[in-house]
């Protein structure tokens, strides 16, 4: 897949710019989960997962072609990401209780996809549950353990990938796995 | 119990696969024993199976369009290279057309000075053939690139080429009159020239063989 995409960059190098939809194509979805699990919002996932693939397409020159497409990929992706969080200052939460409501919650105030089956509904709250886990984790450990236990990146592409040492990459990584271990553990 | 520290440590070398075997042989010596220690490294195991459990997700549909529809315009040059290479048969088809026309474009040029078909009894005059009043012209007769003026009469079609044909009211054309003006008309009238000579030919060999 590597070569396929070396042959598609060096295309996109020419100029030619249809050769770069083959490898958005190829990407997306990866790209796209970082983002949704990073940011934990598929509207803003997917405004950053986009901006990742332009950044990078705008960029291609100074890619090093000898290097690993999908590392400098992600990076880029992951720096987006931390770039809006550490932007974002949320003005609020949906587990904050409605005002002038008793014990309504912003949950209930979303549309539910009452159209799922019932046993589809236990596995989604289950996901959503992970989900909202990952998504509190303090962003320098949430992208070491998207990256690892989501992506299936090593340890060496992950420090790569961040431009870490691998020390704190292992560091992160166990931190934010006993991080979610208190939150999942009764789950 | 307390536990010494560094379990937890070889925990997480565990999950990293970066354990030593002399770390693994303590670690699974310890868990043997401590049920709390057993409870953390199950609590890991699952946290992690759970996060792994997350479905992978698709990116939405038509994000490959969102994305190619903002990057910044291409250079021109790359795209007519690529519109070439993708329509290969168009590409063909327009270059014999360049080819053909060029052709035609010259054969016209050449074609530029008056020509009249060869009958003795019409008058030549600078740009104008004339049949003259009284005289009778037999056979078709074909002006090209000048003015044929019919004050006589032709028995037989006019074909005038590049120019106008005048009628005098004395004049008279037993067949038909036919002029053509433009590039397009003198090729259409080359094909169909071409095509009944063809269909001449044919016609000619199937009654030929009938004999």
């Amino acid at each position: 897949m590597e070569t396929i995409v070396k042959k598609r960059i060096k295309q996109v190098l020419k100029g030619d710019q249809d050769a770069y939809a083959e490898v958005v194509e190829i990407y997306k979805d990866k790209v796209f989960q970082i983002c949704y699990r990073m940011l934990g919002n598929r509207h803003e996932a997917e405004d950053i997962a986009q901006e990742a693939f332009l950044r990078a397409y705008v960029n291609i020159a100074s890619f090093n072609i000898d290097l690993k497409f999908s590392t400098w990929l992600y990076r880029i992706a992951t720096n987006l990401c931390i770039d809006r969080i550490r932007k974002k200052k949320p003005d609020y939460y949906l587990d904050a209780e409605v005002a002038g409501t008793d014990g309504l919650n912003m949950y209930s105030q979303i549309a539910s996809d009452a159209r799922l089956p019932e046993d589809d509904v236990e596995s989604l709250e289950l996901q959503e549950t992970i989900q909202r886990e990952i998504s509190k984790l303090p962003e320098k450990y949430r992208s070491v353990i998207v990256l690892k236990y989501i992506e299936e990146l090593s340890l060496n592409e992950i420090s790569e990938t961040l431009d870490l040492p691998l020390g704190t990459v292992k560091t992160r990584i166990h931190r934010g796995r006993e991080a979610l271990r208190n939150q999942l553990r009764y789950v | 119990m307390k536990c010494p520290a560094e379990m937890v440590v070889y925990m997480h070398e565990y999950l990293d696969e970066e354990i030593s075997a002399e770390h693994e042989k303590e670690l699974r010596a310890h868990l043997q024993n401590c049920g709390e220690c057993q409870t953390h490294f199950h609590e890991l195991k699952k946290t992690i199976a759970l996060v792994q459990s997350t479905s992978h997700i698709q990116a939405p549909e038509n994000f490959t369009a969102k994305v190619m529809a903002r990057l910044p315009k291409e250079k021109r040059k790359v795209g007519v290279q690529r519109w070439f290479r993708h329509h290969p048969l168009l590409t063909a088809a327009s270059l014999f057309l360049v080819l053909m026309m060029g052709s035609v474009a010259s054969s016209w040029d050449q074609d530029h000075q008056l020509s009249v078909s060869k009958q003795p009894n019409l008058v030549v005059q600078n740009d104008k053939v004339i049949v003259p009043e009284g005289e009778v012209v037999k056979g078709d007769v074909v002006v090209k690139n000048g003015d044929l003026e019919i004050q006589g009469e032709i028995e037989g079609n006019v074909t005038v080429i590049n120019g106008q044909q005048y009628m005098a009211s004395a004049g008279n054309v037993t067949g038909e009159i036919e002029e053509v003006d433009a590039i397009f008309e003198w090729l259409w009238y080359h094909i169909k020239t071409a095509a009944k000579d063809a269909v001449y030919v044919f016609e000619t060999g199937e009654t030929d063989k009938e004999k």
